[in-house]
């Protein structure tokens, strides 16, 4: 594996805002998470959780509400009183629309997915018709006393339940007037609290209302009656968000201290058709508060504000042991915020609203494997770079000479001129941006910093090249004609002459930077690319995908490697299938052409072309021999795969120089004491 | 007595009431509960052991009610027999031979003629639960051989198993993993949980098992204390499970109510836990129970639960979660410091009872009078902790004084030491604490023990310790200008030598004090605290130290470590006798000259017994016991036997108890155990179906017995003769008629009280016409006796009578008119 020199950097302070609402459809299979800053992600569960679109979010766009409606339309509505569209395809806001009731609390498509109905802040429910383009606001529902907190439909359409403060509305849909008010038990275990919010309600076929309130009760009404028929207390806190599944067999609830019950509706006894609502499991993954939970047919999704999403597989339901089966826990992005400007040893870390510049510390002892060598030079924290504006940064890049700094808001693209004098960095702005660089979604510089690439929202690549203080608009890369899919990944050979290019589901373009054309395109692949990276001297193109699988395809020979094929053969090891986050960063070694290094969040890991491949039976995680072994052992266990878990979480790690490394850590404890302090609860034997 | 039979050691009570699950009688009046070999059948509402059913020759291990006829029990036991128990009556009716060892029992409304044990098959470990067909017969003894296998590798206590939903499958948890066979389709599912490897479930062992009455949910119990309700479990993918989670130590039984709307759970934390609805928030607690809770048992109407200890008692509570009535046997789950003693009030035996207590069970009703709290501090369970022991305990002067130690040694030279004197007052009937000595010795104490002797006017007690004194402790008037008090200070201090003084003994009329240093005996007069004499044999340490009694009174005995046994003359100070005996328990009959000696041997315990005057034992029973024998006590007889076999004469005036080192406690029988039965329990085969409470102790057919007794012993001029209740027809009246008809309490209480009075003008009570359709059934009912009896009253208090009966003419105006004419009549006759 040979030795490294690695900066191990802890000082990106990073993060992630808690989650706010999930939303899950059925039918693409996907979960839409919106985020406390208005972030907005798509995550495709077919390809193991992957998140393979985000929208950035806004500062005045509080989202409260999220969900799907007629297939794979996202709406979301927030706390600025608007109705929100997004569009999947191009990665941006369709329209927004003012519901005219103030903020918004909640939101429900109908289960036709012709109509949405929103909850608002004057205790008004609007119901607006879904237009093939828009929506149309139809009319308001009575108009009730307090806020709509929650709102739900029937699964034949005919009626809703709203949940407000202190009690439940039942309305039918077709006259929108109130047949039912249910009032819910202020009582807390023997204690008046003031009020008795309603977080959630979800409305079953057979007419019962589950609702679920601050009291931490979750109770089942019969809605044709308005009557109160079962309750549980589960919970000394709120509980406050409930999915129920599609069968309604079974049903998740969220509470504020952070755990997630599971209720399941089983028959009485076994020769009987008599069933009740049964709490079984709890499930404890959480810290902070349950914002929101959905209920995909085979696992539990739950996420707040401990930024966590977490997805619990029901275990019943699992047909086979694969990767569905594993609790997963998504922490952090699937991509990449941190660019390095290698020769100058800068680090550019991206944050909602700003940027940092760093220059890593350098030292001059030395000592042996393993050691941890006294900084000589501490880090230097260089440029705190803030937005204009409300909007989120989408991307951000350091040019690899660290002269240059670009960043995209979802509205706007900045590039930054950076000149080093001594100690001083003077930042110019390049102003008068071409009207078609408004936003990118990706950007990347060529090794020698003299060309810029944009990929924009249209499926576009904009290509630029840099001169001192200037720039010139040398070509635009146009999508082929019919698709609008916008372009998220980008690779750039060393030589300049290849720049690779990706989309969140079609593959891989490869275009001559020289002629300006399209060279070639990597067939198209079921899973989305990760990470992509273009080797020096061979120019053999290395993809990782969703799925775990890494492929070499060669730029100028049109076709996979030899390697690639071999490894496609023998497949790749059943734990590395197994790992749980994505390959977010390829990089390559300058004297070592079969080296590749790549990295998750939770591993760095080398891939020896020259070795024998794993195979199921041998052991992947192989710590490093020690060095007093002879050399057979060494090479009879030696493989393709060098794996080092030492650094995790990891966000990002690249090669500076030959034996140089450059770790970017992030551990969880430290995200953990940014948050606000969990609700406090007696744990026995303290 | 008739001709004895060989002697016989015998357990006598003490023994566990909380080996298994007590069961409820389908009324809830009665309760049942295994106890050594025998079934104990309590009242739940007076706490009385109503009945005894004895039959069973070895450890009864299961029982259960009869559910075609629930006035019937049938019990289980080591000697491999089922017997069908008619409780009511404590009859036998059926004994069912199966032969191997029966380890629990399960019976089901469905299954029509077949019962469910747990045996043992070849390996020590591996038990299988089986049903066993019990053949149809009328003869008493039937061999039922037909058992039918259902359920193999399962645990041996049958907490670890449960019947659920009517008999349709039956659930049994062992280690890691619960089985479940349904009965219908005949098949076994079985779910494991991940054990030990993953340290985070290093405790997920399963305790205990119950099932839901109503729905399929099982509830167990496991090791960290987790309860879990499993559901969905007839299919092995889907089933589901619920945790709830309270105890932080090990849940020892769980039970479900009747209806199943509750689920009851306890543990080492003494805490009943009651889980409503099954729901982790709704949850109610019965704490501070005493001891750790080791069973659960809920009555079949749902009224009561029982909850069986560890400290050998049962607590009847009620639904509302109150604690009814506490049965409590001898406490036995701690060392015994003190030995045994009588009190000499109640006779009832003292020992260490819970921790910090001293308790005094009476040995003729196997019950416990009453719990003495010597330490007086709040016990606190917890592992690794040293407690204050109650070490060595003495009564002196007939049961009025009361000298107890306790002892603390945390670190070798902390040493924690308090003496405490307590008197008899009367008027509470109990010890009140008098004086409270810090530190009387420097080190432990040895050995107390009081002068006993008649004509001692001032109480003296002589303590010895290891730090080589002994100390002698005198009542001394210790009142000042506010109160008149006695109190007790050291008188005097003796040593030898600087030997440890080991053992203290006083001559039976009080006038020497034998102090063992040692290998060394010294005898000192009581009088003037002089050193007379001392022994020494060279033998080594004595270890027990007694006078001889009565014409043995010059003799002084000391057993020695080595296992030589001694016996001096105080009049010629010389060695009388000598035996080589590895004397372990030395007792002397305080109503005789016999002294019992409980020798050790590899192969056991046995017993000797002899007079100090000759070498020769009167009486040896060899190997009593297999075990160690730790302590021993005679308890005098209240009512002389007369054996006139040589070798039984020795228990004529007491009874000799031991207890062993596993704490059974034993004694001497000559009657088979069929005779056994104790006085108080044929007193109690009640006449119908009263229940035998204490009202009926006091009205009862008891009470006319009780006169007899007395009568015999004509002590009668001290006591109150009460007229006999049957003979009372005002109180039979109000005794039979139905309560809804009865007029008000407080209208028959004048009556009721008068018909208890002496007086002859009171027997008219009997005239009181309280009811009148009673009375026309009473005429029937009166015997002539008694008819004899009222036309005396006639005679004096007519006129009285008639005044009375007009005042009744008012409220119910022919009958009573009826009646008038009666009496008339019978007046008339007699004239």
């Amino acid at each position: 594996m040979g030795e490294f020199k690695v900066h191990r950097v802890r000082f990106f302070n990073y993060v992630p805002s808690g989650i706010r609402c999930v939303a899950y459809n059925n039918q693409s299979n996907r979960l839409a998470v919106s985020r406390t800053d208005g972030t907005v992600e798509i995550y495709n569960l077919s390809a193991n959780y992957f998140q393979e679109k985000f929208f950035p979010g806004h500062e005045s766009r509080a989202t409260e509400a999220l969900c799907w409606a007629n297939g794979q339309r996202l709406f979301s509505a927030g706390l600025n009183g608007e109705i929100i569209e997004y569009d999947l395809q191009a990665l941006n806001i369709k329209y927004a629309m003012d519901a005219f009731g103030g903020p918004i609390w909640s939101m429900a498509a109908s289960p036709s997915g012709s109509q949405l109905l929103v909850g608002c802040e004057d205790g008004s429910v609007k119901l607006f018709q879904i237009t093939p383009d828009k929506i149309q606001f139809e009319r308001n529902f009575d108009r009730q006393k307090s806020r709509i907190l929650s709102l739900s439909w029937h699964p034949a359409g005919t009626h809703i339940a709203a949940g407000s403060i202190d009690y439940i509305s039942v309305f039918d849909v077709k006259s929108g007037s109130a047949i039912h008010k249910m009032l819910v038990d202020r009582q807390y275990m023997g204690v008046s609290k003031r009020k008795c919010i309603i977080w959630g309600v979800a409305f079953l076929s057979d007419g019962t209302v589950i609702s679920v309130d601050s009291a931490g009760k979750v109770q089942f009404w019969d809605s044709a009656t308005g009557t109160l028929v079962k309750n549980h207390l589960i919970a000394n806190t709120d509980v406050q968000s409930i999915a129920i599944s599609d069968q309604e067999d079974s049903f998740v609830v969220g509470t504020a201290e952070g755990t997630v019950f599971h209720f399941q509706l089983v028959s009485v006894t076994s020769n009987s058709s008599e069933k009740q609502w049964v709490r079984t499991k709890p499930f404890q993954h959480h810290t902070h508060d349950v914002r929101a939970v959905a209920h995909s047919p085979i696992a539990l999704i739950s996420g707040g504000t401990d930024t966590h999403l977490v997805i619990r597989p029901l275990m019943e339901k699992v047909e086979v042991k694969n990767y569905d089966a594993a609790l997963r826990k998504i922490t952090f992005p699937h991509r990449r915020l941190v660019s390095c400007a290698k020769k100058k040893q800068l680090l550019l870390f991206q944050f909602a609203h700003h940027l940092e510049l760093w220059r890593l510390g350098s030292t001059v002892a030395t000592g042996k494997n393993g050691d941890t060598l006294p900084l000589s030079k501490n880090a230097d924290h260089l440029l705190h770079l803030k937005t204009k504006g409300p909007e989120n940064i989408i991307c951000s890049c350091i040019s690899p000479c660290g002269s240059w700094i670009a960043y995209s808001t979802a509205s706007r693209f900045f590039l930054y001129r950076l000149n080093y004098e001594h100690d001083n960095i003077n930042l110019q702005r390049v102003s008068k941006m071409p009207a078609f660089l408004r936003s990118a979604l990706q950007i990347l510089f060529s090794e020698d910093s003299t060309k810029l690439f944009v990929a924009s929202n249209q499926g576009s690549v904009h290509v630029i090249r840099l001169l001192e203080g200037s720039f010139k608009h040398l070509h635009t890369f146009q999508p082929q004609s019919g698709t609008v899919e916008s372009m998220c990944l980008l690779a750039v050979s060393p030589d300049g002459n290849w720049l690779a290019a990706s989309g969140t589901s079609a593959g891989v373009h490869v275009y001559n930077v020289k002629q300006l054309k399209l060279h070639c395109t990597v067939p198209a692949y079921n899973f989305p690319v990760t990470a992509l990276a273009i080797a020096p001297n061979t120019n053999n193109l290395v993809i990782a995908h969703s799925d775990q699988q890494v492929f070499e395809y060669s730029i100028p020979d049109k076709q996979y490697t030899q390697w690639s094929r071999t490894i496609q053969k023998q497949g790749f090891h059943h734990l590395w299938l197994q790992r749980d986050t994505p390959i977010t960063h390829i990089s390559f070694h300058p004297k070592r052409p079969m080296h590749i290094l790549l990295h998750d969040a939770y591993m760095f890991c080398i891939i020896d072309k020259s070795l024998p491949l794993p195979n199921d039976k041998t052991l992947l995680y192989n710590p490093l021999p020690p060095t007093n072994e002879s050399d057979i052992i060494r090479r009879r266990t030696a493989h393709a795969f060098k794996i080092s878990k030492k650094y995790k979480p990891l966000l990002f790690m690249d090669l500076l120089d030959e034996r140089t490394l450059v770790a970017v850590e992030r551990p969880l404890d430290d995200i953990i004491a940014q948050l606000p302090p969990p609700i406090k609860k007696k744990k026995f034997g303290t | 007595m008739v001709e004895e039979e060989s002697l016989r050691v015998v357990r006598c009570g003490g023994s566990e009431l909380n080996f298994r699950r007590a069961v409820f009688s389908a009324d809830s009046k009665y309760v049942f509960c295994v106890s050594g070999d025998f079934i104990k059948v309590y009242s739940t509402a007076t706490e009385e052991c109503v009945h005894i059913l004895q039959g069973h020759r070895n450890l009864v291990t299961g029982i259960q009610l009869n559910p075609k006829n629930h006035l019937q029990l049938y019990s289980c036991s080591f000697d491999g027999m089922i017997k069908l128990w008619d409780y009511t009556d404590g009859i036998l009716i059926k004994t069912f031979i199966v032969g191997c060892k029966l380890h629990a029992l399960f019976t089901l409304d469905c299954a029509e003629d077949s019962v469910f044990i747990t045996i043992n098959k070849e390996k020590p470990d591996v038990f299988q639960l089986v049903s066993v067909k019990l053949p149809k017969s009328s003869s008493q003894e039937v061999e039922a051989k037909e058992l039918s296998f259902v359920l193999d590798y399962i645990n041996q206590s049958p907490k670890c198993i449960a019947f659920g939903n009517e008999g349709e499958y039956v659930a049994a948890v062992r280690d890691f993993y619960l089985s479940v066979y349904f009965f219908k389709k005949k098949t076994t599912s079985r779910f494991t949980l991940s054990s030990s490897r993953n340290k985070k479930h290093a405790k997920n062992n399963f305790t205990c098992v119950a099932c839901h009455p109503k729905e399929d949910c099982i509830a167990t119990g496991h090791r960290d204390g987790k309860i879990r309700l499993w559901r969905n479990f007839d299919d092995e993918k889907k089933y589901t499970y619920t945790c709830l989670h309270w105890h932080h130590d090990l849940v020892m039984d769980l039970a479900f109510s009747v209806t199943g709307s509750s689920l009851l759970s306890g543990g080492r934390e003494s805490v009943l836990v009651e889980w409503r609805e099954a729901a982790e928030k709704n949850k109610e607690f019965l704490p501070r129970l005493g001891a750790t809770i080791e069973h659960i048992s809920v009555s079949p109407a749902g009224d009561l639960f029982c909850t069986s200890h560890s400290d050998n008692k049962m607590i009847i509570i009620h639904r509302n979660l109150e604690a009814s009535a506490v049965i409590q046997g001898l406490v036995k789950d701690r060392n015994i410091f003190t030995g045994l003693m009588i009190d000499p009030r109640t006779k009832a035996l003292v020992l260490n009872g819970k921790p910090g207590h001293l308790q005094f069970y009476s040995l003729q009703s196997d019950k416990q009078l009453y719990n003495l709290d010597i330490i007086q501090q709040e016990y606190i369970n917890d592992y690794g902790l040293i407690q204050i022991e109650l070490t060595k305990a003495a009564f002196g002067c007939y049961g009025n004084w009361l000298a107890t130690v306790e002892q603390r040694q945390e670190k070798e030279t902390e040493l924690e030491l308090q003496m405490k004197l307590w008197t008899y007052n009367k008027k509470t009937q109990g010890f009140v604490l008098n004086t409270k000595v810090n530190m009387p010795h420097e080190d432990h104490i040895t050995a107390l023990c009081f002068c006993n002797a008649e004509k001692s006017e001032n109480p003296t007690l002589v303590t010895t310790s290891k730090d080589g004194h002994f100390k002698v402790w005198i009542l001394t008037d210790d009142s000042d200008i506010y109160k008149k008090a006695v109190g007790w200070t050291c008188d005097f201090v003796g040593s030898y030598h600087k030997y440890q003084a080991t053992n203290c003994c006083f001559s039976e009329d009080g006038s020497l004090l034998a102090v063992s240093f040692e290998e060394i005996v010294t005898i000192w007069d009581s009088d003037t605290w002089e050193l007379k004499c001392t022994f020494c044999q060279r033998a080594g340490k004595i270890r027990h130290l007694c006078f001889g009694r009565l014409t043995c009174s010059k003799y002084l005995l000391g057993a020695t470590e080595n296992g030589i046994l001694c016996c001096w003359n105080l009049l010629s100070c010389a060695l009388e006798w000598s035996a080589k005996l590895n004397v372990r328990v030395m007792e002397p009959d305080p109503n005789s000259e016999n002294i019992a000696a409980i020798s050790q041997s590899s192969m056991g315990s046995d017993l000797f017994v002899f007079r100090p005057s000759e070498p020769r034992p009167l009486y040896i029973q060899k190997n009593i016991s297999r075990e160690e024998v730790q302590w021993g006590v005679f308890v005098p007889r209240d009512v002389p036997e007369s054996f006139t076999s040589e070798a039984y004469q020795w228990l004529n005036r007491s009874q000799f108890y031991f207890l062993t080192k596993s704490q059974s406690l034993l004694t001497f029988s000559t009657q088979s155990p069929e005779e056994k039965l104790t006085p108080t329990s044929k007193q109690l085969l009640a006449e119908e179906t009263l229940p035998t409470t204490p009202f009926y102790f006091i009205l009862g057919k008891h009470r006319q017995q009780q006169q007899d007794d007395k009568l015999n012993e004509a002590l009668e001029n001290e006591l109150v003769q009460l007229p006999l209740t049957e003979n009372i027809p005002a109180i039979s009246e109000l005794l039979h008629t139905p309560a809804h008809v009865l007029p008000s309490a407080s209208f028959l209480c004048s009556m009721f009280v008068n018909s208890l009075l002496l007086s002859k003008e009171t027997k008219s009570a009997e005239e009181i016409p309280d009811d009148v359709s009673m009375e026309e059934e009473k005429e029937s009912v009166d015997s002539d006796e008694e008819n004899n009896f009222t036309e005396e009253v006639q005679d004096t208090n007519n006129t009285d009578l008639g005044k009375d009966i007009i005042h009744q003419l008012s409220k119910s105006e022919e009958k009573e008119l009826r009646k008038f004419r009666k009496v008339d009549y019978s007046w008339i006759t007699a004239l």
